[in-house]
C-alpha cells in the first residue's frame, strides 16, 4: 500500500515539526467533511449562489470551424465569482476554516487571482486576512492587489528569493509557523505538504464532475482530448479528475514554455528535460533545480504558471503516461490569446490561454465528430494591464502616459 | 565517543553548553574560517554548519539573507563538504550539519551521510525532515554512527516528544518558541512548563535554540537546558563587526 498523502513516489509531508499538531488537524477535519455527505452539499449549494456554478461548457463553433477539426468546447472556470477556478479552492477550504474555528487565513499568491479570491472568501466569512505576493508579482498584477486591500486584505510583497511565487509560499509558512492557533493557511494549489494537494483536488474536481456531464449532454459522446494549464496544477487536475476513469479521452497539460524550452526560461517542469526529482516546499516532485538541488529561476508571461514545482498528483499520472505534457511559448500564447478573442469573444488569462495553444496545435488532426475540452481556468479581461503590456498595445501605452502625466500633476 | 556520552561528560565540567550556528559561504569561506577560529578558542562546545539551500523555509531574515548571498556567491555543496572535512580535521569540538532534506536528496541521501561520516561530521539536523518520511535518512545515520539530531516544538504533544526521541541521537533540539529563527524570545512561565515536558520526554541532552543572543537568556537556560544555541545572533555580530568581535561575545555569554 502507498504511504498516505503519496501518489506513487511523489508528495508527503516534509514539514517542520512545529507544525506537526496542525497538520494533523487538518488532515482529520478533512476526513471527516469528506465523509460527510452534507459537507460537499452544503459546498455546491454555496458555490450555486455565490460562484455561478454550473459554470457553462461552450461549443466554440468559430475556432471549430477555423480549425477544420474536432469540435472545441470550452469550460467556463472565468465564470467564476473572482474570475477563476481558484474560487472553488478557496471556498472550501474557508469551511473547514469555519469547522475549524479559526479567524485567520493567510495565502500565497502568484497572479493574484488566488490572492483576490483568498480576500473575498475572508470578507464573506468574516476572517482576517493576508496575502504574500512575490514583489516582481505586485509590480506585474497591480490591479489585482488593488482588489486584496479593497476586500480589507494586508498584502505582503515579497522581497526573499526570485521574489516570485515560491518564495511567497516560503513567507505564508514563516507566518503560519507563527499563527497557527489562529490562522489557516489556504495553499492555492494541488502543491505543498499533504493533505494540501489531495485536499484542494477534491475541491477542485467539482470543474471535471460537470464537464463529464455536460459534454457528455452537448456532444453524446466522451471528448477525445481534455486540456488544461499547469501552474502547480490545480484547474487541471479539477478537470482531469472528471475522465481519469475513462481510458478512451487524452489529458494533456500544458506548462510554460515561456521564451522557448532550449533557452531555459520557462516553467516547464514536465515538458522540458530540465527538472529533477526533489524536496521543497513540503513535498516531494519534480523541480526545476541545479544540480546542487537549488531552485532556479523560472519564467513565463503567466505570473501563475511561474513556478518552479509540478503537483505530485500530476506528476504521478504523467510517470504512469496517463497524462501527456506540453509547453506553450509566450509568443504563442499571445497568438492564441488574440484569435480566441477575435473569434469567440472570449478573453481567457494568460495562464489558460496556454491549454488553448496546444488544443489548437491539435485540433486539424482529429474529426469534426471528434470533441476536445479546453479548461478555460480564468478570464483576462481582469489582466489587463499585462495583457495590454504583451501586446505592446500603442494606445494604451498613450492612456497610460496620459494617467501618469494627471496624477503627477495633482 | 558517541555524541550524547560526549555532551553529556562535558556538561559535568561546565554548567552549559554552548552551540553555535553559522551559514557556509557567508559571507565567505575565509571569514567562516576566522569565525570558527574565534568560536573554538573561546569556548565553544559544538558548532552547526548551515549548507545553505535557496528555499530555507524555518528562517528568519537574517539566515535566509545569509542562505541566498551564499548561493549568489556560488557556494556549492561540494565547498562546504570540503571546508567541513577541513574544519573537523583541526578543532577538537563535535560539527554537525545544518540543512534542509533537499541537499541531502540531490547529493543521495547514503552518499551524503557517508560523506559527512568520513570527514568527521557528529550528526545532521534536517528541520524539513520528520521521522515520518526520513525512514532512510534515520536506518543510515544509526548504521553509521552518526546523530539524526530531533526537534521538538512548545506545539509538541509529551507523546509525540516520546516517538521523536525514540527517532533521535546525540541530543534533542528544542525550538525555544513558534515562528522561524531570528526574533526574540520571551523566557516565561510557560517555557519552562514546556522544558520541563522536554525534560520529562527524554534522557538525551537537551539544547535550546531561537533567539538566543545575549549572556542574560544564556543564564537564565542555565540549570534548565544543557546547551544553549546561538544562530542569528552571531550573524548579525559578524555583519555589523566583523569577525574579529566573535570572541569577545562568546567569552562573556557565560558570563
Ligand atoms: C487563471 C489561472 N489559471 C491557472 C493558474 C495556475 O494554477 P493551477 O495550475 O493550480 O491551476 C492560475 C494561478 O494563479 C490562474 O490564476
Amino acid at each position: 500500500m502507498e504511504k498516505p498523502g503519496y501518489f506513487g513516489q511523489w508528495g508527503g509531508a516534509y514539514i517542520p515539526e512545529v507544525l506537526y499538531e496542525t497538520f494533523r488537524e487538518l488532515r482529520e477535519v478533512y476526513a471527516k467533511a469528506k465523509a460527510d455527505p452534507a459537507f460537499w452539499q452544503e459546498y455546491v449549494t454555496l458555490m450555486g449562489s455565490y460562484s455561478c456554478r454550473p459554470t457553462p461548457l461552450t461549443h466554440a463553433e468559430n475556432l471549430s470551424r477555423h480549425f477544420g477539426g474536432a469540435q472545441i468546447f470550452i469550460k467556463r472556470e472565468d465564470l467564476n465569482h473572482t474570475g477563476a477556478h481558484k474560487a472553488n479552492n478557496v471556498m472550501g477550504q474557508g469551511l473547514l476554516v469555519k469547522r475549524m474555528g479559526k479567524t485567520r487565513v493567510i495565502a500565497e499568491t502568484g497572479a493574484g487571482q488566488h490572492g483576490v479570491a483568498c480576500a473575498t472568501m475572508a470578507a464573506k466569512f468574516g476572517f482576517a486576512c493576508t496575502i504574500y505576493m512575490g514583489e516582481e508579482d505586485v509590480h506585474r498584477q497591480r490591479p489585482n492587489v488593488f482588489w486584496m486591500e479593497k476586500l480589507g486584505a494586508t498584502v505582503v510583497p515579497v522581497t526573499t528569493g526570485s521574489r516570485t511565487l515560491k518564495d511567497a509560499i516560503n513567507e505564508a509558512f514563516r507566518d503560519w509557523v507563527s499563527n497557527m492557533d489562529t490562522t489557516h493557511y489556504v495553499m492555492g494549489t494541488v502543491c505543498g505538504p499533504h493533505p494540501f494537494p489531495e485536499m484542494v483536488a477534491w475541491f477542485q474536481s467539482i470543474i471535471g464532475q460537470e464537464a463529464r456531464k455536460q459534454i457528455l449532454a452537448a456532444h453524446t459522446k466522451l471528448p477525445a482530448r481534455v486540456y488544461a494549464c499547469v501552474g502547480g496544477g490545480s484547474n487541471a487536475m479539477g478537470i482531469f479528475q472528471g475522465f481519469l476513469g475513462d481510458p478512451e479521452v487524452e489529458l494533456i497539460g500544458v506548462e510554460a514554455g515561456g521564451k522557448g524550452l532550449d533557452t531555459g526560461q520557462h516553467a516547464a517542469r514536465l515538458a522540458s528535460q530540465d527538472a529533477s526529482p526533489g524536496v521543497a516546499q513540503g513535498y516531494k516532485t519534480m523541480f526545476l533545480q541545479d544540480s546542487d538541488g537549488q531552485m532556479r529561476d523560472t519564467h513565463s508571461v503567466a505570473a501563475g504558471l511561474d513556478y518552479i514545482g509540478v503537483s505530485p498528483l500530476l506528476t504521478d499520472l504523467w510517470e504512469k503516461g496517463r497524462v501527456r505534457f506540453a509547453a506553450a511559448t509566450d509568443q504563442e500564447v499571445m497568438a492564441a490569446l488574440d484569435l480566441t478573442i477575435k473569434k469567440e469573444g472570449i478573453i481567457p488569462a494568460l495562464e489558460s490561454t496556454h491549454a488553448f495553444v496546444q488544443a489548437f496545435k491539435e485540433a486539424g488532426e482529429l474529426r469534426g465528430d471528434q470533441a476536445i475540452v479546453i479548461n478555460q481556468s480564468g478570464r483576462g479581461d481582469k489582466d489587463i494591464f499585462t495583457i495590454a503590456h504583451a501586446f505592446n498595445d500603442p494606445s494604451w501605452k498613450e492612456f497610460i502616459r496620459k494617467k501618469g502625466e494627471e496624477y503627477a500633476t495633482r | 565517543m558517541q555524541l550524547a556520552e560526549q555532551l553529556r561528560l562535558a556538561r559535568n565540567k561546565k554548567e552549559i553548553l554552548l552551540m553555535t550556528h553559522l551559514v557556509l559561504g557567508y559571507p565567505s569561506f575565509a571569514v567562516n574560517r576566522e569565525v570558527i577560529q574565534q568560536m573554538v578558542a573561546n569556548g565553544v562546545d559544538v558548532i552547526e554548519l548551515q549548507i545553505p539551500f535557496s528555499e530555507p523555509m524555518a528562517d528568519g531574515p537574517m539566515i535566509i539573507k545569509a542562505n541566498q548571498d551564499a548561493l549568489a556567491n556560488g557556494t556549492k555543496v561540494a565547498e562546504c563538504l570540503a571546508f567541513a572535512a577541513e574544519m573537523a580535521a583541526q578543532y577538537d569540538i563535535p560539527f554537525l550539519f545544518m540543512t534542509y532534506y533537499n541537499i541531502l536528496f540531490k547529493y543521495g541521501v547514503e552518499e551524503f551521510l557517508r560523506k559527512a561520516k568520513e570527514i568527521g561530521i557528529r550528526g545532521c539536523i534536517i528541520p524539513d525532515l520528520p521521522p515520518e518520511e526520513g525512514e532512510e535518512y534515520l536506518r543510515l545515520a544509526k548504521k553509521l554512527d552518526l546523530a539524526p539530531i530531533q526537534i521538538f516544538a512548545p506545539t509538541s504533544t509529551e507523546e509525540r516528544m516520546r516517538t521523536l526521541a525514540g527517532h533521535g541521537d546525540g541530543f534533542i533540539y528544542c525550538v525555544a518558541r513558534r515562528g522561524v529563527t531570528g526574533s526574540k524570545t520571551e523566557f516565561d512561565a510557560s517555557f519552562d512548563a514546556y522544558l520541563a515536558r522536554c525534560r520529562r520526554a527524554t534522557d538525551l541532552p537537551l539544547a535550546v535554540g531561537f533567539g538566543i543572543s545575549n549572556q542574560e537568556d544564556v543564564r537564565i537556560l542555565t540549570g534548565k537546558a544543557d546547551l544553549a544555541v546561538i544562530g542569528t545572533a552571531t550573524i548579525k555580530l559578524v555583519e555589523e563587526k566583523g569577525a574579529e568581535a566573535v570572541g569577545s561575545f562568546i567569552a562573556g555569554l557565560r558570563g
